[in-house]
């Protein structure tokens, strides 16, 4: 256990060190480098709830080997905002009801930003079908898509 | 939408009840600042985890704990030599061992536990300890329990509760007899947060701090201090951040094995359950099979219920005796019914613990009633909807128990209203051929023109509350300084967003929006548990006490200070105003330099045991719901996608509608999932699917669309008029999508029953 590399999260270079190259990115996030708003909560890429975004692409971080992330740009929950400054997906969020135990929250808001971001109008089922990777146990989901459908409305209204 | 028992004429303000306003741990929960418990204790805190038996049933021959003990980095090992006190734990019979001794009786349970520097030293130590075991043929069937042929598994005996209810006339008929065996499945709660606590042993080692994600910390305190032989005072928990419940964790899992482990090594331990550990580390809901016979009149009206439950309650007790109480006490549904003769069984196997999980023994009496209500309606050639509206329970009515139904009982009007709500304009087999919209979704290709549309009914009554003669009170103190509201309460946030409604409360009984939240701990007395449907009601009955107390010396103050009868005085809106005079003033000012402080426990009318007929006042209130499922079924696949849910629920008053519509939704996600998804497999007592990739979950693909009506006539009994609302959603959710199924296979000349859930692709297609 005595690696050391680097990791490119949120903007700022992270140093790891004394790592065993066995542990996966979201072990590295939370446990190593601080950042807990990533989830574990399947650990192996079922339920979404530690989904990170590594060069631009939506991934389960608990099926990246950390190691292997190295060189690569790793955005997480804790970059999209500072804190008490809510991107408009998170403000959605929290106004619509789509959060209860917030534990598939951190995951879902970095998947709805990347759906809104590559698909600034998605239909119903686009969203249903975007974000099925992403369990939620309370909610039911209804007022998730309120969230992404309210976001979707609001982005679209500002740019007209 | 005003609240009885409110004062002050307040709904309106924002943030207020019969509001919605944001959750107050929202921001934090959607920029994952938010600490759940699995995000506690930081640099220093050893690893623990816990050896389980891989067998159903062994006598253990020999430990071996000394190659473990050589591996690096081994803080240390514990078996059940090492619990100072009580050696078992549980929550209504303490017969659960923390660690197996001479036999394991299920696959799961713990035998001993180690503390290490990191997840992959403790995974490791595990596999080093050597454990001899003598394998044993385990008890799975609970049939050769109630037959009284197998021997004991477990010193209590293998009957854990054995509960009849005769009542009027057992031996009355009915002109239309129709009967049916219904199975259920084990459906595990699968929150998404996984276990995890955090121990910090205090310098001598007399006592424990835990961070635990729980439903009930002085319960869970109660245990583990007896288990640790410490006095209750010396153990002290916290509530860490609940990532969901659902009756899950009302049972210990993990909370003493990690304190023990902290105060052996006198350092701060984090556990975490894996998500397989987890499938076996709580308790599930019970698997059931259960017999219904009704008798009904040529028009209809159900004269007798007969029924034979058996519950699975697998190695230990938990809440397997209330679980079949609830059961038991159900089967006539939310329907009138003169005459009852009921036998229920809860039987300990080698399967997985069963206990609590959202809806709690009523969930699988109402798949049975419901089925029940269709085959009746079938037999009498009247429309499920009708049957039900001719039996609907009203206020008044007497329950089989021998109970006076005096909850408000608005059955048929969530009958009615559940039926007039609208149904989804997505055409049958989808929009425009898309796959997306097909039952099994785009990889299963159903073929648009096989698809059949059904709708299916199902309707429900839940018991709020503890019940049996158990004072489940709750706790809250109020403090009113300079304008700011402190609430304590030592409730289990569990997602279901209490910690608005204690706001809202706060807000509508004192006038102040500034309302901050202290600590969920143990520094105050117990709150009860968050489950049976009981916090909006005790809670909030104990926070709106506290407020209320809080009221009268704040308008005794205002009272004194400007020479008036403090009877004159009420709070309108922000204000504090004089009812026969002139004065208003601003609460805000009036609590300038005012500093009260009020404690108040709020505790429900007492409750009482059944007699040996299964006669007695043993619940406190009751709520009801009804539900229309609308699915899309390929009965040559075996697919289904279900549509649309349709509902109505009893809700009493809506304190926070945005809230309500979530435990709706949450709630019929967790129906339809029973329904048509999830079951723990066992197979010759062996778990076979311990993962999110072989437990299927709804997914937002699954889920339909709900429409919602909410039903609100204000419940006298409640102190704020509202009933809870949580476990309702879940319940007939699940018969209706079975119904529906089962009418789509009838419209497509399918003639074989659906009598189990969750109903697979074999059974829709009637290999099965």
């Amino acid at each position: 256990m005595s690696e050391h590399y680097s990791l490119h999260v949120n903007g700022r270079d992270h140093d790891v060190r004394d790592a065993w190259l066995g542990e996966n990115l979201l072990y590295v996030l939370r446990e190593r480098l601080g950042l807990l708003a990533a989830k574990g909560a399947c650990e192996q890429g079922e339920c979404g709830s530690c989904t990170v975004t590594l060069a631009d692409e939506l991934v389960c971080s608990c099926l990246v080997l950390a190691a292997s992330a190295v060189g690569q740009s790793i955005v997480t929950v804790e970059g999209l905002a500072p804190p008490g400054r809510p991107t408009d997906v998170q403000q959605a969020f929290v106004d619509t009801g789509a959060v209860q135990c917030g534990f598939c929250t951190p995951g879902l808001i970095i998947a709805a930003h990347d759906l809104l971001d590559r698909d600034p109008d998605p239909s119903e089922l686009t969203i249903r079908e975007e974000l099925s990777g992403n369990v939620c146990r309370c909610t039911g989901y209804g007022r998730i898509i309120e969230a992404v459908q309210r976001v979707a409305v609001a982005r679209r209204e500002a740019s007209t | 939408m005003t609240a009885t028992g409110i004062g002050a004429p307040a709904a309106v303000r924002p943030g207020t009840l019969g509001t919605s306003p944001p959750r107050p741990d929202g921001i934090a929960k959607v920029q994952g600042t938010f600490e759940f418990s699995s995000d506690i204790g930081g640099d220093g805190a050893l690893w623990g985890a816990t050896l389980r038996s891989p067998h159903p049933s062994a006598r253990i021959v020999r430990i071996d704990v000394t190659p473990a003990w050589k591996i690096a980095g081994v803080e240390t090992i514990i078996t059940a030599d090492d619990v100072p006190g009580k050696p078992t734990y549980g929550l209504i019979d303490q017969d659960q061992p923390v660690f197996a001794r001479d036999v394991v009786r299920y696959v799961g349970e713990p035998v001993a536990a180690v503390a290490a520097d990191h997840p992959e030293t403790c995974r490791r130590a595990l596999e080093a300890i050597v454990v001899e075991y003598e394998t044993l043929t385990p008890l799975l069937d609970p049939e050769l329990v109630v037959e009284g042929s197998a021997p004991p598994i477990h010193p209590n005996g293998n009957v854990l509760r054995h509960q009849r209810i005769v009542h009027g006339d057992p031996d009355a008929t009915g002109d239309v007899v129709v009967e049916g065996t219904y199975e259920l499945g084990m459906q595990d709660q699968a929150f998404l947060g996984l276990e995890a606590a955090y121990a910090v042993p205090d310098s001598g080692g007399g006592g424990v701090d835990l961070h635990v994600a729980t439903q009930w910390l002085h319960e869970d305190r109660g245990q583990i201090a007896a288990c640790l032989g410490l006095p209750d005072e010396r153990v002290r928990l916290v509530l860490g951040g609940v990532g969901g419940a659902f009756g899950a964790r009302e049972d210990i899992s993990l909370q003493v094995h990690t304190c023990l482990l902290a105060l052996r090594v006198g350092r701060p331990v984090r556990m975490h359950y894996s998500r397989a550990e987890s499938f076996i580390g709580h308790v599930h809901r019970h698997p059931a099979t259960i017999w219904m016979r009704h008798h009904a009149t040529g028009d209809g009206e159900i004269v007798k219920v007969e029924a034979r439950l058996v519950f699975d309650g697998g190695a230990y007790a938990s809440t397997s005796s209330a679980v079949l109480l609830n059961a038991i006490t159900h089967t006539q549904g939310p329907y009138r019914c003169p005459n009852a003769v009921v036998e229920g069984w809860a039987i300990r196997t080698n399967h997985l613990p069963s206990g609590a999980m959202r809806g709690f023994g009523v969930v699988q009496a109402c798949f049975a009633h419901e089925s029940q209500l269709d085959r009746l309606a079938e037999a009498l050639e009247i429309d499920p909807v009708e049957i039900r509206l001719r039996n609907a329970m009203r206020t008044g009515d007497r329950l089989i128990t021998g109970q006076i139904m005096d909850s408000v009982a608005p059955v048929e009007r969530c009958i009615r209203e559940t039926v007039a709500l609208p149904f989804p304009d997505e055409p049958v087999g989808g929009v425009d051929g898309d796959p997306m919209r097909l039952p099994g979704g785009a990889g299963l290709t159903a073929d648009p023109s096989h698809v059949v549309r059904g709708i299916g009914y199902g309707v429900a009554m839940k018991n709020l509350m503890y019940s049996e003669g158990f004072d489940d009170y709750s706790t809250a103190r109020c403090r009113l300084a300079d304008g700011v509201v402190t609430i304590k309460v030592a409730t289990a946030e569990v997602g279901q967003g209490f910690v608005t409604l204690a706001q809202q409360i706060a807000r509508s009984v004192l006038g102040v929006d500034d309302v901050v939240l202290d600590r969920i701990d143990t520094d105050i007395g117990s709150a009860g548990s968050t489950s049976a449907s009981r916090q909006t009601w005790m809670s909030g009955g104990a926070v709106d006490a506290a407020c209320r107390a809080v009221r009268r010396r704040l308008l005794d103050h205002v009272a004194t200070e400007h020479g008036l009868d403090a009877d004159r005085l009420t709070i309108e809106g922000t204000e504090v105003v004089d009812v026969d005079g002139d004065l208003r003033v601003d609460v805000a000012d009036a609590s300038a330099g005012v500093d009260v402080d009020e404690t108040a426990e709020y505790h429900h009318r007492p409750t009482h045991d059944l007699d040996e007929l299964g006669q007695g006042d043993c619940h406190t209130a009751f709520a009801f719901v009804a539900h229309r499922a609308i699915v899309d079924v390929d009965p040559g696949l075996g697919l289904v996608k279900v549509v649309q849910v349709a509902t109505a629920q009893d809700v009493g008053v809506a304190l926070n509608p945005m809230s309500v519509i979530g435990q709706i939704e949450g709630g019929i996600a967790q129906g339809l999932g029973l329904a048509v998804m999830e079951e723990i497999i066992q197979v010759d007592g062996r778990i076979r699917n311990a993962s999110f990739t072989d437990y299927l979950l709804p997914t937002m693909l699954d889920m339909p669309p709900v429409v919602a009506s909410l039903v609100e006539e204000p419940e006298p009994l409640a102190p704020l008029g509202a009933k809870g609302v949580g476990e309702p959603p879940c319940i007939s959710a699940t018969p209706a999508i079975v119904a529906a199924i089962r009418d789509a296979l009838r419209q497509a000349g399918r003639t074989h029953r659906i009598d189990r859930v969750p109903v697979r692709p074999i059974d829709i297609i009637g290999l099965s």
